[in-house]
């Protein structure tokens, strides 16, 4: 038997995976597309934590961004516009075995899917969010989204949008029951992978807003931002997203920010002089839906049947 | 002290207690429904519900109630009119009048308190309809409900109506034991003193029946030794859930379908599963949705607004061949509609009503027994056919009460646990059988199973259509399930004689009226015989031969439909019922149909007379 047992471990051992065996057909983005850098991220996370695919879960929704999934070779789940959430939520809830991600647009979430987006957030079941924010909608060609910054053209507003866009960031922080809330960029891989794996480690939902540029809609976009990194404030702490020394290099702007104080995440969100990136707010201690709802799984059918004829005692005549 | 009372044999009763909302007439029914099948006599009870929580007292629209019909043998429906009713002022028994519920005879007891009110107007009221009770030929029996209640409660909407209980027990002679057994189980989380209370209202009512009413009834029940349960139809839906495996039911609160989950929310957790409230509708099925791609067996359960809101996910589920079970618990429609009242009017558009083509399985059960039988076949065929399933009841059946032969558990039922062998790389995620359009699904876990389900047109092996061919042989395919599913059903049954003059054609909870109308109208010497489908979406195979047989066919339904008698319409703009319109289509036979629309359970004698009235036009005809 323990013969039996140590050939079987080492059977388990030897499956290692590379990155090709989370790579899944040609990504049909266009050239420039910052998509395609998240994508290269999260496989080389998948990579490097040597997450089994059969136990990898992509749910989108619809958009751009939410094509994500057929690029995986991985379970996926290209589902509808906005929705993504809650089929995300079903999929993790009875679950505990699989890891979990979302991938959503800026259209698809903050917009379509907005009140998803509010009560998942508050559910907090364990599961990365990457919300790809492009501030403009890509497959429908260049519509305003609520992420689309005042006074930028559109097709539905030729004359420049009319009000202020929506703060992904700002919103999220106000939900209850929050417990991981971050911003990085797709320009810079460095910060991208290490964000998006302080969000796998995180036990709840993780939610991760990707400023991502579109190279034909909304090409100048983040160029200012590409041009002078000083424009962007790198939020550093020993609890937040580690930095590294490349990282320092090139975000010259960084400023010591405490991810368990929700007032100063406020503030951070609310900046104006410059685009605040890292972990917002964090916080462990934040009931997880997902904890309760996989309650029961083991229950036996023998438990099962013997609770019910007692049910049906309830009702007997 | 006891009287000498008059006996009075009966086969069946009609009983309704009405009061305003809030005085636990409902309660009171429910319970005197089951101590009638607790002593071996068939009952149905309906639930008169208002739109609101409060609504004013005193008034037609606040009426609420329930109605309890109780027989020597089984009993099928709510039946025509009352023998007897309860009413706690003479306003809200209005109306009952106004839904043709009395008839002279019926016997009104009625709360005396109202004739010695302080205000001139409740007293002016009391006095006006106890003489217009008196001219409809009602026999009104005034009880002292409110005065004698006050000498045991400070409060009398909390007693009156165990006091009526009491009443009811000594009318009927029913075993006071079984009722403080009910009282004790009702109340138990109240604690001993409410407890002792309510049996102390309960025997001051049976006490005051027992000294003054100089009649009794007897029924006598046919003790078969069959061993029951006595639920409504949303406890039986919940209990069928359970027993058929389901692990999730995802919800969002509407009315009549809420109790379903408020019944599941309270057991579940001991079966193992759990309710999950969701933010709305579409996140309700959504969730619903996602637990099942990942091997879970999930249910969802609304009403029609629901189902409205629901389309967009019911389609995804169609799509991407998803197994999934709701439940729609019909209510009156367009929008909002009637939140409380029955209707049959979903049909269409659970069929019909996403975008697309998208078949769809839809069952209707027929009976409180159904509600729990056709969970389990609900939960095979979504897993077996690889899609959603629909189970139509309405707030009929929702909180009708009927016993009903304790199910006997089978542990195949429960659902097994999730499959994570390794997946043949070489079977493609749908990999239909070109005969059945029936492919084996892979669950997330399974190795070498990694697919990615869209809701975009797609291949066998999921991947995004983008050849011409594509979008039509995955339609076919799906579309061919529907096909195999209706092969392997049987004919429906026909209710009284195989062929004559005219077929009556039902489904859902109109079944125990139009039956009894059916023997009715046999007995009369009519030609007339009904069918119930229970299938709607695949139909039952043999329904136009069966058609064929019968002169005329009618459909009798629960939803609108224009009157052929109207001078607006002809045969080119008159709109059909929708069970009509579908059997229309499908059969090319010219289906008639007579619908109403009136917020409450058809009754026999009026379904009666619409056959006789279709007879006769058809006898004209000749």
């Amino acid at each position: 038997m323990i013969g039996l047992k140590c050939d079987w471990l080492m059977e388990e051992e030897n499956r290692h995976f590379v990155v090709e065996d989370y790579q899944a057909g040609e990504p049909r983005w266009c050239p420039g597309c910052g998509d395609h850098a998240i994508l290269t991220s999260i496989q080389r996370l998948c990579n490097e934590e040597q997450l089994e695919p059969e136990n990898t879960v992509f749910v989108s929704g619809i958009g751009c961004s939410s094509r994500f999934p057929h690029y995986m070779k991985t379970y996926g789940f290209h589902s509808l516009h906005g929705r993504a959430l809650p089929i995300a939520c079903g999929v993790r809830s009875r679950r505990p075995d699989l890891n979990v991600f979302v991938v959503t647009g800026d259209g698809d979430c903050t917009s379509i899917g907005a009140g998803h987006w509010l009560h998942a957030i508050r559910y907090n079941m364990k599961m990365v969010v990457l919300l790809f924010d492009n501030q403009i909608y890509g497959l429908t060609k260049m519509q305003t989204s609520p992420t689309t910054p005042k006074n930028a053209y559109s097709n539905t507003h030729p004359q420049g949008s009319w009000i202020e866009p929506l703060n992904p960031i700002s919103v999220v922080l106000g939900i209850t029951n929050a417990s991981f809330v971050a911003t990085t960029v797709d320009w810079n891989p460095v910060h991208l992978y290490a964000t998006i794996k302080e969000a796998h480690k995180h036990n709840g939902l993780a939610f991760v807003r990707i400023m991502q540029r579109c190279p034909h809609f909304t090409a100048d976009y983040f160029t200012g931002l590409m041009d002078d990194p000083s424009k962007i404030v790198l939020m550093e702490h020993e609890d937040g997203i580690p930095t590294t020394d490349v990282m320092k290099k090139y975000f010259k702007n960084r400023e010591t920010h405490d991810p368990s104080n929700i007032i100063e995440a406020l503030d951070y969100a609310h900046r104006t002089d410059a685009i605040p990136i890292g972990l917002f707010y964090k916080n462990t201690n934040a009931p997880v839906y997902s904890d309760f709802s996989a309650m029961g799984l083991d229950t036996s059918n023998d438990a099962k049947l013997e609770a019910l004829e007692k049910e049906l005692n309830k009702f007997s005549i | 002290m006891k009287k000498e009372k008059e006996l009075i044999e009966i086969n069946e009763h009609i009983v309704e207690i009405v009061s305003d909302s809030g005085e636990g007439a409902q309660t009171a029914g429910q319970m005197f429904g089951t101590i009638n099948a607790k002593m071996g006599n068939g009952v149905w009870t309906v639930e008169i519900i208002p739109a609101e929580i409060e609504p004013p007292k005193r008034s037609k629209a606040g009426a609420s109630g329930i109605r309890i019909r109780l027989g020597r043998n089984e009993v099928t429906n709510a039946g025509d009119v009352a023998n007897v009713v309860v009413g706690f002022n003479e306003q809200v028994l209005y109306s009952r009048i106004d839904t043709n519920s009395f008839e002279p005879g019926t016997i009104l007891f009625l709360d005396k308190k109202w004739s010695e009110s302080p205000i001139e107007q409740e007293r002016t009221a009391y006095a006006e309809a106890l003489k217009d009770f008196a001219e409809k030929g009602y026999r009104v029996i005034e009880i002292p409900l409110e005065e004698e209640c006050l000498k045991l409660v400070p409060d009398p909407r909390r007693g009156k109506n165990m006091w009526v209980m009491g009443l009811l027990c000594e009318l009927y002679q029913r075993d006071t034991g079984l009722v403080e057994k009910e009282i004790r189980k009702k109340f138990a989380r109240k604690g001993e003193k409410i407890i002792d209370t309510n049996l102390k209202l309960l025997k001051s009512g049976f006490e005051w029946a027992e000294e003054n009413l100089t009649f009794q009834y007897q029924i006598s029940s046919l003790d078969d030794g069959i061993d029951r349960i006595v639920t409504n139809g949303n406890q039986a839906i919940g209990l069928g859930a359970m027993a058929a495996g389901f692990e999730v039911c995802s919800m969002y609160p509407i009315t009549p379908a809420t109790s379903v989950t408020h019944y599941m929310a309270s057991v579940f957790r001991d079966v193992g599963g759990f309710v999950h409230q969701a933010e709305d509708e579409i996140a309700a099925v959504g969730f619903a949705i996602g637990s099942s791609y990942a091997g879970k067996t999930a249910l969802t359960v609304t009403s029609g607004p629901g189902m409205a809101l629901k389309t967009e996910m019911l389609a995804l589920s169609v799509m991407a061949e998803i197994p999934l079970v709701i439940v729609d618990v019909q209510r009156g429609g367009p929008s909002t509609g009637l939140p409380t009242k029955v209707e049959q009017s979903d049909l269409l558009s659970t069929l019909y009503g996403s975008p697309g083509d998208a078949p769809k399985i839809i069952i209707a059960p027929s009976t409180i027994e159904e509600c729990f039988h056709f969970m389990v076949m609900a939960r095979k065929l979504a897993e077996q056919y690889r899609g959603p399933v629909f189970v139509l009841t309405d707030a009929n059946l929702a909180t009708g009460v009927q016993p009903f032969p304790r199910p006997q558990l089978e542990e195949e039922w429960l659902s097994p646990p999730i499959d994570q062998s390794d997946w043949n790389p070489n079977v493609e995620p749908y990999q239909w059988d070109p005969e059945t359009g029936l492919s084996p699904r892979p669950v997330p876990g399974q190795k070498d199973g990694t697919y990615v389900l869209t809701g975009l047109a797609h291949n066998s092996k999921s991947k995004v259509a983008y050849e011409s061919n594509t979008n039509q042989e995955s339609m076919a395919m799906r579309s061919r399930k529907l096909a195999t599913l209706q092969k392997t059903l049987n004919p429906p049954a026909v209710h009284g004689a195989e062929k004559g003059e005219l077929l009556v054609v039902g489904w859902g909870s109109t079944r125990g009226a139009i039956e009894e109308a059916i023997d009715q109208a046999r007995e009369e010497g009519l030609a007339v015989s009904s069918l119930h489908l229970k299938f709607l979406s695949p139909l039952e195979p043999g329904i136009k031969e069966i058609f064929d047989r019968f002169d005329k066919v009618m459909t009798v339904e629960i939803n609108y439909s224009d009157d052929p008698k109207d001078p607006y319409y002809d045969q080119g703009n008159q709109r059909h019922a929708q069970l009509a319109t579908l059997l229309r289509s499908q059969t090319l036979v010219d289906i008639k149909s007579w619908s109403r629309v009136p917020g409450y359970p058809l009754q026999p004698r009026i379904i009666k007379n619409a056959i006789k009235e279709e007879l006769a036009v058809a006898g004209g005809v000749k």
